[in-house]
């Protein structure tokens, strides 16, 4: 069975149809790629499945379970984390609050448990984040207020955050863009790093082909909301429609 | 110099009870950017409460104990009963804003037909009377208490906000609303008990005033004015702000009254928020919120 099954999902706001009947379905621990030209319906995508928006028609189910009218935080708890393409992080805080709300989800239910074994759980969500401190090279910015970090450390602390909800799913907004080609570099082998290390499949929304293509076991791409090729990164990049539609701005 | 110091003294008294009423506004203000208009009405109510508890010879920390969380059910209910479903139907913030009024409103007519309109004494473990002297300067115990319980209550709050997980997850909620829904956190659980924290507060402030005052229907008006000016004047989303503003206002006030004229003794303190406003607009420790585009 696979991890996320989405099937014939649609959505229209006003006039518009924003996606119509996308299908698709991830794996565990795959990495597909989304791309298509801006206004393709990519992040409506992201937004129907993480609860943003509520779909018109079709389905989303999750370790077989659907996920339709589930709100957002029901569904950040089912394990499905996500980062956004214009960040929203919360600036006011510290680089390690910000991580440490990431573990809120993960905290004992029962307060009376909770509060018995307060210690042993502090210390247990404070490694999980010094971890990803390390694994992001955060370091220098543990205490530092998010909206004082350049921006390039600002995407780093957003994944971060997703990655310290330990989720079963990510999904991935746009996560190079607006990087030096450097940080592109070292995110896109961050990404790789991050399947085999905690063990998530990941569903990434890519402008840049030329890493999402590096990047993914599979790719499908949408455009005015409908999906017009899918396979592997090569056979998605010959398909004609793609070409057109993608390619053919450059 | 003790004349000065007298006045300072009473004024932190009266001070702190405006900073817990500020302190609730604020905190109702920076999650859900609405101007709560009900905020003194609630108070009066768990006031009332209280009175009514009191009246049956419960026990005074019975009663009061009731009294807050009866104000604290009440914005709940409030919120989860008229604002949640006027927020789905997509109700405008200041659509919001007058249903805070209409809520005030009804309250004020239920206080006045079950409690009646009648000023009425408040009974209280504290005595207005009795006094301590210090040097030259005289306390009343009542103010001692009014002044020490609303310190204690700021400080637990403070602690609440900034060393819990659940006040990791408040300020969450009240800087990015969608952020934190992402995180997995209950942020209608959490709007919610932000609404029964701040009416907690208000009814301990009402609490600590019916004495000072006469218990009626209307006694919160003035204190939730002055609460109301001391938020802004501490810069509306800061909590820290509203709690330094209560205390400013009430100081200044007190100043006022006793140097130029009693009469002058409300004008004076709003001269005080005029001046400060025109300096910085965003309050005394306000920020000015980011909005990312």
């Amino acid at each position: 069975m696979p991890l996320l099954q989405v099937d014939r999902l649609s959505i229209g706001f006003g006039g518009i149809q924003a996606l119509a009947g996308v299908r698709l379905t991830i794996d565990q621990e795959e990495i597909l790629t989304v791309i298509g030209p801006n206004g393709s319906g990519k992040t409506t995508l992201f937004n129907c499945i993480s609860g943003v928006y509520k779909p018109d028609a079709g389905e989303v189910n999750f370790e077989g379970e659907s996920l339709l009218g589930l709100s957002p935080d029901l569904i950040a708890q089912r394990g499905i984390a996500r980062t956004f393409q214009n960040l929203r992080l919360f600036l006011h805080m510290t680089v390690l609050d910000n991580l440490l709300l990431g573990r809120h989800i993960k905290f004992r239910r029962n307060p009376v448990h909770a509060f018995l074994r307060i210690r042993r759980e502090e210390l247990r969500h404070r490694g999980v984040v010094e971890e990803i401190i390390d694994f992001l090279d955060l370091q220098a910015y543990r205490q530092v207020r998010v909206s004082d970090c350049p921006y390039g450390v600002q995407k780093r602390v957003e994944m971060g955050r997703a990655l310290a909800m330990e989720p079963r799913l990510l999904l991935l907004d746009e996560p190079i863009a607006g990087l030096t080609s450097e940080e592109k570099d070292e995110t896109a082998y961050r990404i790789t790093e991050i399947r085999g290390r905690y063990r998530t499949a990941i569903l990434l929304v890519e402008h840049d082909l030329r890493i999402a293509s590096k990047l993914a076991d599979r790719m499908i791409a949408l455009d005015y909301g409908k999906k017009i090729a899918q396979g592997t990164p090569e056979e998605v990049q010959k398909t004609p429609e793609v070409i057109k539609a993608y390619l053919g701005e450059d | 110099m003790t004349q000065f110091l007298q006045y300072v003294i009473s004024g932190l008294a009266t001070g702190s009870v405006y900073a817990l009423v500020a302190l609730g506004l604020a905190l109702i203000y920076r999650s859900t950017r609405i101007l709560h208009f009900g905020h003194g009405d609630v108070t009066t109510a768990g006031t009332f409460f209280a009175f009514t508890l009191l009246g049956l010879k419960a026990h005074f920390i019975i009663a009061f104990g009731a009294a807050l969380l009866f104000g604290a059910v009440l914005a709940m209910a409030f919120y989860f009963c008229v604002l949640i479903p006027a927020q789905r139907r997509e109700a405008t913030q200041l659509g919001q804003i007058i249903l805070t009024v209409g809520l005030g409103l009804i309250l004020q007519g239920l206080v006045a037909h079950f409690g009646g309109t009648e000023p009425q004494s408040f009974p209280f473990p504290l005595s207005d009377t009795r006094i301590y002297r210090l040097g030259g300067l005289v306390v009343s115990q009542l103010s001692l208490g009014t002044f020490g319980i609303g310190l204690l209550a700021c400080l637990l709050f403070y602690l609440l906000v900034q060393k819990t997980r659940l006040g990791l997850a408040m300020r969450a909620t009240s800087e990015n609303l969608p952020a934190a829904q992402t995180m997995g956190i209950p942020t209608r659980q959490i709007l919610a008990l932000s609404w029964g924290l701040a009416a907690l507060l208000g009814v301990l402030a009402g609490l600590f005033l019916a004495p000072a005052l006469l218990l009626d229907p209307f006694f919160m008006l003035e204190p939730f004015l002055k609460g109301f000016a001391a938020a802004i004047l501490g810069g509306l989303n800061s909590l820290p702000g509203a709690i330094v503003g209560g205390l400013i206002l009430g100081v200044s006030e007190s100043l006022a009254g006793g140097y130029v004229s009693i009469a002058f003794k409300n004008t004076f303190a709003f001269l005080v928020i005029i001046l400060v406003l025109m300096v910085r607009p965003e309050g005394l420790l306000g920020e000015e919120f980011i909005e990312r585009v």
